[in-house]
């Protein structure tokens, strides 16, 4: 489903992304870990055509690095920023109505599936975005990018600063969308949901790739987490 | 004295909604794009020109339209063409860009039409006095301004608040990389602003054209007004700008028809000055010719006690 090969990308002069190679296949859940700085959320970016880029991203083999942002959104991958940038301003039900793309027709999810999914979006649904907390707040933006219907979500960092009860509902969510057959690549910092819900994992250090396996072996794997996860 | 305040009231009213009409162009392209356009005044000053050559051939009805529409045109090609290529040299580039356009502009209307003043006029048929109070006319035409102008803001707060295309441009007011992530085109969105707040500053230009006549320097004259505007109201702020709009608008109006001198308002005060005092130059001056600097003495007194506006945020 995507495919990278070393991607690298820049902000203006600073060369972050050094070579990110990684896969992701149908209907998967892959983790991207790491430590503050490591570069996933600038892997993020950079697949959604937000940076000055090389090297080469396929999805469903088509290449989307070059593409403008509404482009390679419109192709079917969707994107949960770090720090939540759900519209404050706007009501809880624009907000979801904003994630539906210009000209799309039938979607795996609409809006009472996201009401009937999270009750507290569809009891707030004409409040602004603003006021909710931190977890609906992250919730919020889950739904507004599956409105979109992507094949691929990116999500950075969902549960942070989140109650560990709102991280497991958060865990579920991610569940719940995977079944549907919707690909996730999921950035995390601690290994908590990551480990549970991936099939594999990706460990980032300074801009590259440092290790990759499945959960177990991760946490078979003292040297990695010590070097590149434990803070 | 009531019947020199309605109408100065009334005339303030068509100078603030006209003023708006320029000031929320300003605003919704410096809130989207991040570029205050010298040049919005320059789109005011085509429209005008533009109707006036219009309105000789097929008369002023459809120079009403054709004129903003065309206007509109220019603004989308200067955005997609120009400032879009200048903008990855950086907000300084963006804004020597328009500036230079604004120049560019003026010379252009020099080189085709010349540097004095065109006989543009509203249509005959519109010239009688709307209605006539304590012995005064009110002229039907700044009837119909006063109407295009408030159906402009009424038209404008509909499309913001209840289309999708408006909702999506008040979320890419804040977050545009997050619309986009949505699968909305931005930069398309940009050039439409764009183009639309041009049209918009030529409508403005061709029902004020008649009114502030037609020359070269009427895009300066107007367009530094403006910009005090968008300070006043807070840079971004479209509430800030419609406020900032009647306040100048109203203030200058009302400076005009008091015709107090500075003698008398000092007298309120309870000074007084000798008539072979030094300084009475400065207090026979009269609050109608102080009126044009009301904006400026506005903008200093803002920046030195509200720099962010009056609706502004402070940057952080
Ligand atoms: N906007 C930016 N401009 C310059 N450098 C940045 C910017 N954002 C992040 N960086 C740098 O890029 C590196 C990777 O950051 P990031 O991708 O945010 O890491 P992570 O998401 O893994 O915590 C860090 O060294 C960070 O300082
Ligand atoms: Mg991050």
């Amino acid at each position: 489903m995507l495919e990278v090969m070393d991607l690298q990308a820049w902000y203006g002069k600073s060369h972050v992304l050094r070579g990110v190679t990684l896969r992701v296949g149908e209907g998967e859940i892959v983790s991207l870990l790491g430590r503050n700085g490591a570069g996933r959320s600038t892997t993020m970016k950079a697949l959604m055509g937000e940076l000055q880029v090389s090297g080469s991203a396929l999805f469903r083999g088509q290449q989307i690095l070059g593409l403008p942002s509404h482009e390679i959104a419109m192709r079917g991958i969707g994107c949960v920023p770090e720090h939540r940038e759900i519209f404050p301003g706007l009501t809880v039900r624009q907000n979801l109505l904003l994630g539906i793309k210009p000209g799309q027709k039938a979607s795996r999810w609409s809006l009472e599936d996201m009401f009937r999914l999270f009750p507290a979006l569809g009891e707030r649904a004409d409040v602004p975005g603003g006021v909710l907390s931190g977890g609906e707040q992250q919730m919020l933006c889950i739904c507004r990018a599956l409105m979109g219907d992507p094949a691929l979500l990116l999500v950075d960092e969902p549960t942070e600063g989140l109650a560990p009860q709102v991280v497991e509902r958060v865990a579920q969510l991610l569940v719940e969308i995977a079944s549907k057959g919707v690909a996730i690549l999921l950035v995390e910092q601690k290994l908590g949901i990551a480990l549970r819900i991936s099939r594999r994992v990706y460990v980032m250090g300074r801009g590259q790739i440092v290790h990759e396996g499945t959960p177990a072996a991760l946490l078979e794997s003292d040297a990695v987490r010590r070097e590149w996860l434990q803070v | 004295m009531a019947d020199a305040l309605i109408f100065a009231t009334l005339n303030g009213l068509v100078t603030g909604m006209l003023l708006f009409m320029l000031a929320s162009g300003v605003t919704l392209i410096f809130s989207m794009m991040g570029v205050l356009n010298f040049a919005h005044a320059s789109f005011y000053m085509l429209g005008a020109y533009f109707a006036f050559a219009i309105s000789q051939q097929i008369g002023f009805w459809p120079a009403l339209l054709l004129a903003p529409m065309l206007v509109g045109v220019l603004g989308a090609l200067v955005e997609r063409y120009g400032l879009r290529q200048v903008h990855k040299s950086g907000q300084v580039a963006e804004l020597v860009f328009t500036f230079g356009l604004a120049f560019l502009i003026e010379e252009a209307v020099q080189l085709f039409w010349g540097r004095a003043t065109q006989d543009f006029r509203s249509p005959a048929a519109l010239d009688f006095a709307l209605f006539t109070l304590f012995g005064q006319d009110f002229p039907a035409w700044k009837g119909v301004m006063l109407c295009i102008s408030v159906s402009i803001f009424i038209g404008l707060y509909f499309v913001l608040t209840r289309t999708r295309t408006g909702i999506i441009i008040q979320a890419a007011i804040t977050h545009p990389q997050a619309v986009a992530n949505l699968g909305h085109n931005v930069p398309r969105l940009f050039m439409v602003v764009f183009g639309a707040g041009s049209a918009l500053a030529g409508l403005a230009g061709v029902i004020a054209g008649p009114v502030l006549t037609t020359f070269p320097g009427m895009a300066s004259v107007l367009g530094s007004i403006v910009f005090v505007i968008v300070v006043i109201g807070g840079l971004g702020s479209l509430t800030g700008a419609l406020v900032a709009s009647l306040l100048i608008g109203l203030l200058q109006s009302w400076a005009i028809a008091s015709g107090l001198g500075m003698a008398d308002l000092l007298a309120l005060l309870g000074v007084s000055f000798p008539p072979d005092h030094a300084l009475r130059d400065l207090w026979r001056l009269t609050l109608p010719q102080v009126a044009p600097l009301l904006p400026y003495l506005l903008l200093v007194l803002i920046l030195i006690f509200r720099p962010s506006g009056l609706f502004g945020k402070r940057e952080s």
